[in-house]
């Protein structure tokens, strides 16, 4: 065939929104897109929450998520224009000609089926081939994208296998019937960094051999970088630019590109060791109720005032344990912790109220971390009337320094958490910590939820807090960018154990113990040919598989 | 201030004139409560708008009456029903543990038995006061209460904003009233309409019973009662409370539904 598999011209996709209590709106999703795909290409879609994405690789299947309307432009597949094709015509399209890969692997299977069922029902409902063949073509597939078992493995169900492997197996569904062409919408974000180098492998070996053409949907550039031929960055349902990988990544051209590709590559100085810890954890097992297996293993860390200490690891490594233990909500079996100078009671309800006014928390989850009944001043207010019994003006204007302090105006003071973005909402928390005047925060995770632009702001905005009121931060995180970044002292978990602990620059250079060389070279780079070289030098495979 | 929808105002208009009459009833009543009037079941008139009863009262006087001691007796009784309920049910999903064990299977055991009988039982040996049938009343509708309020605060305790308040040392008080009442408003305000509405019927079906509210005093469930022969003979009047109970459960409803939307508004019913 000449011309290009799938051609978009000047695409338009509007919904219609119901806020509550007003006339419904329409609103335009996607304005004003286009690319060709070839054969056996991979163009890359990227873009912030909200960019249109996802909604753009659906309508390669002329599909539209609740409510939503392809309302312009042309969808050409294989030379026919898909948007306006009846539904009957568009139900031999989908599951033969265009297959769609989801995010979440674990909601996207029926639990009550086994796999090897689900991976041949869009062959046999479309009559490609046999059940024979199609499942001798499942159990290629299943090799090919390096599944454990590939002859058994289609008689487990979901459950049965790791996240990584269920991603893959959704990978095997969507090869299976032999497509022309495979939307791929964020096959590997819900993965562990170590989980994802593999599924990101398999993936892209699969579509080589196999020749298909995909669209690749993610947030993250340095992914995509290893997997695309082409990127198209959007923002806002626009395309911002439209280019061949190594332009965007090695030569992007617009401002907005630039910043993304730039996001990653902050370094932040260590400061040097003061020697007064403000924390120290000592020996500290931990297990939950009715669990005979310690989360925690005889943990020893110490944190400096005024210091960061990053917890690294990947889920299930216990990192989020380590801050309930030391927050008091899981009160540990085993050894003993001092917060600044004092000895710390095991439990909440043994500790001094300034014991918990200097030990505050920022949540992964901003949006659940505030009472969405509650506006942005009573929020920030009630630790100062709580702790110091600031009320009415002092209150208030105390709260109006605090929103300077996070760089929002006092004009959010009475707004609700509803009415803010998702950074706005984390710089909210933020204030909230702060008004404690704690002497160490912990952040969970604070800006996984983010979008990279918005977690760089969050992150900046950290720092200088720390530079202006000396607090110590214990950083919880699974992204390796986010540690260079803000880290002065790293302690890398695997299992509920410290494998790695010491000074940032001591802890990531080499040599490194098997897990930590495993967990840093994880890390997507943003250049071509990372996911090749890091394959061919890994000391041990991924603790996800 | 948005405005307000029609049927929230026509819901306004009908329950607050039922509120109305109710308190207003010795002024507005065009006969004494218990006053000889006429005959026997006269026709409705102009001079007995509604027909007369069994034994020749007004039959609009006795509803107006009636509407006040059942309106009354019903809004304690759910006044009660919900401050029992919902303080206890917060406190069990707040604290949890045994506490929660005790007042959850204590509840349970309430509830197995049908509260009709429950309250027959009660009341046949308790001297029946308007005191005791709302205590009566108000402590069986709590246990439904208490089950709704827990299975809200159980999902809204393990919230991280729960979570934040504990680890800021916030006591039990600020937990419940400021950070879960809130945010557990709306399913207990659809729960306070409908309960009103069973609290008038159960009244009602005790006083028709004969073990709610005794004679001379009116009642809509006794009206029904002086008056169901009457239906044999093609006499309306038994049916005129039926009316009544119902239009007030509409309009009590759509007043409710109103302030579930605004509720459920988590932008403090602006946006």
């Amino acid at each position: 065939m000449t011309g290009p598999l799938l051609s978009v011209q000047n695409l338009r996709i509007e919904a219609t929104s119901y806020p509550p209590g007003e006339p419904p709106r329409n609103v335009v999703l996607v304005e004003g897109v286009s690319f060709d795909l070839q054969k056996g290409r991979v163009l890359g879609l990227i873009g912030e929450s909200g960019a249109g994405k996802s909604t753009i690789g659906l309508s390669a299947m002329a599909y539209g998520r609740g409510g939503v309307r392809l309302t312009g432009g042309r969808i050409m597949l294989n030379g026919r224009d898909i948007r306006t094709a009846s539904a009957a015509g568009l139900r031999t399209l989908r599951g033969h000609e265009v297959t769609y890969v989801a995010q979440s692997a674990a909601a996207a299977f029926n639990p009550a089926k086994k796999l090897m069922e689900q991976v041949v029902e869009a062959s046999l409902s479309h009559r490609l081939m046999t059940r024979v063949e199609a499942e001798t073509r499942a159990v290629d597939l299943f090799r090919q994208l390096g599944l454990p078992n590939p002859e058994t493995i289609g008689s487990r169900y979901p459950h049965q296998v790791s996240g990584g492997q269920l991603q893959r197996v959704m990978t095997a569904m969507a090869l299976c019937p032999k497509p022309d062409l495979v939307v791929f919408d964020e096959p590997t974000t819900a993965l562990d960094v170590t989980t994802q180098i593999d599924v990101l492998a398999a993936i892209k070996r699969a579509i080589r051999e196999t020749g298909v053409a995909a669209l690749y949907i993610t947030h993250d550039l340095a992914v995509v970088a290893q997997v695309a031929d082409d990127i198209m960055v959007l923002r806002h349902g626009k395309t911002v630019e439209y280019g061949t990988t190594d332009q965007i990544i090695n030569a992007p051209v617009q401002d907005y590109t630039r910043a993304l590709v730039s996001v990653r590559s902050k370094d932040h100085p260590e400061k040097p060791a003061t020697g007064t810890p403000v924390l120290t954890v000592d020996g500290v097992t931990a297990r939950y109720p009715g669990l005979a297996l310690d989360v925690l293993k005889n943990v020893t860390v110490s944190l400096e005032a005024g210091h960061t200490l990053a917890v690294v690891g990947e889920s299930g490594s216990g990192k989020s344990t380590l801050a309930r233990a030391i927050t008091g909500l899981l009160p540990p079996l085993k050894g003993r912790m001092t917060f600044a100078g004092r000895q710390l009671s095991n439990g909440v309800a043994g500790r001094t109220k300034d014991d918990l006014r200097e030990l505050q928390m920022i949540y992964q989850m901003a949006d659940v971390a505030m009472n969405p009944r509650q506006t942005v001043a009573t929020i920030i207010g009630r630790p100062l009337e709580f702790y110091f019994g600031l009320k009415g003006a002092a209150r208030d204007k105390r709260v109006a320094e605090l929103l300077d302090a996070i760089e929002m105006g006092k004009g959010f003071a009475d707004r609700y958490p509803a009415e803010l973005s998702g950074g706005q909402k984390q710089r909210v928390c933020i204030a909230r910590a702060l008004a404690a005047k704690p002497k160490l925060i912990i952040c969970d995770e604070v800006t996984s939820a983010l979008d990279p632009l918005v977690a760089e702001g969050i992150l900046k905005l950290l720092l200088d807090l720390q530079a202006r009121e000396g607090v110590a931060y214990l950083f919880i995180t699974h992204d390796l960018a986010t540690v260079r970044a803000i880290a002065d002292s790293i302690a890398v978990m695997y299992r509920g154990q410290v494998v790695r602990y010491g000074p940032k620059t001591d802890v990531l250079e080499p040599p490194f113990d098997d897990y930590t060389d495993l967990l840093l070279s994880s890390v997507p780079e943003m250049r071509l040919g990372w996911l090749e070289e890091t394959l061919a030098h890994r000391k041990m495979e991924s603790a996800g598989n | 201030m948005r405005r307000i929808p029609l049927s929230a105002l026509i819901g306004m208009a009908v329950t607050g004139a039922f509120f109305l009459a109710a308190i207003l009833a010795p002024v507005i009543a065009p006969y004494g409560m218990a006053e000889i009037a006429g005959d026997v079941w006269e026709p409705m008139s102009s001079k007995f708008w509604l027909g007369t009863d069994a034994i020749g009262r007004d039959l609009l006087t006795r509803m107006i009456y009636g509407g006040r001691t059942t309106i009354w007796i019903a809004t304690l009784a759910t006044i009660l029903a919900f401050s029992l309920g919902s303080i206890l049910g917060f406190t069990a999903a707040v604290m949890g543990g045994w506490l929660d064990q005790i007042l959850s299977r204590l509840n349970d055991l309430i509830m197995a038995i049908p509260s009709l009988i429950f309250a027959l039982v009660v009341l046949t040996v308790m001297p029946v006061t308007t005191t005791t049938l709302i205590l009566v009343m108000g402590f069986l509708d709590s246990t439904r209460v208490f089950r709704l309020s827990r299975a809200v605060a159980v999902d809204i305790t393990v919230m991280d904003y729960v979570e934040a308040a504990r680890l800021r040392g916030e006591g039990w008080g600020w937990i419940i009233f400021r950070e879960i009442l809130p945010n557990a408003l709306s399913p207990l305000v659809a729960e306070l309409g409908l309960r009103f509405i069973f609290a008038v019927l159960f009244i009602s079906t005790l006083s028709f019973l004969g073990l709610g509210v005794q004679p001379p005093l009116a009642d809509w469930g006794g009206i029904v009662k002086e008056n169901k022969e009457g239906l044999v003979y093609g006499i309306p009047a038994a049916l005129v409370p039926a009316v009544a109970i119902a239009a007030l459960a509409i309009s009590v409803n759509l007043v409710a539904d109103w302030v579930l939307n605004r509720t459920t508004s988590l932008k403090g019913g602006r946006g």
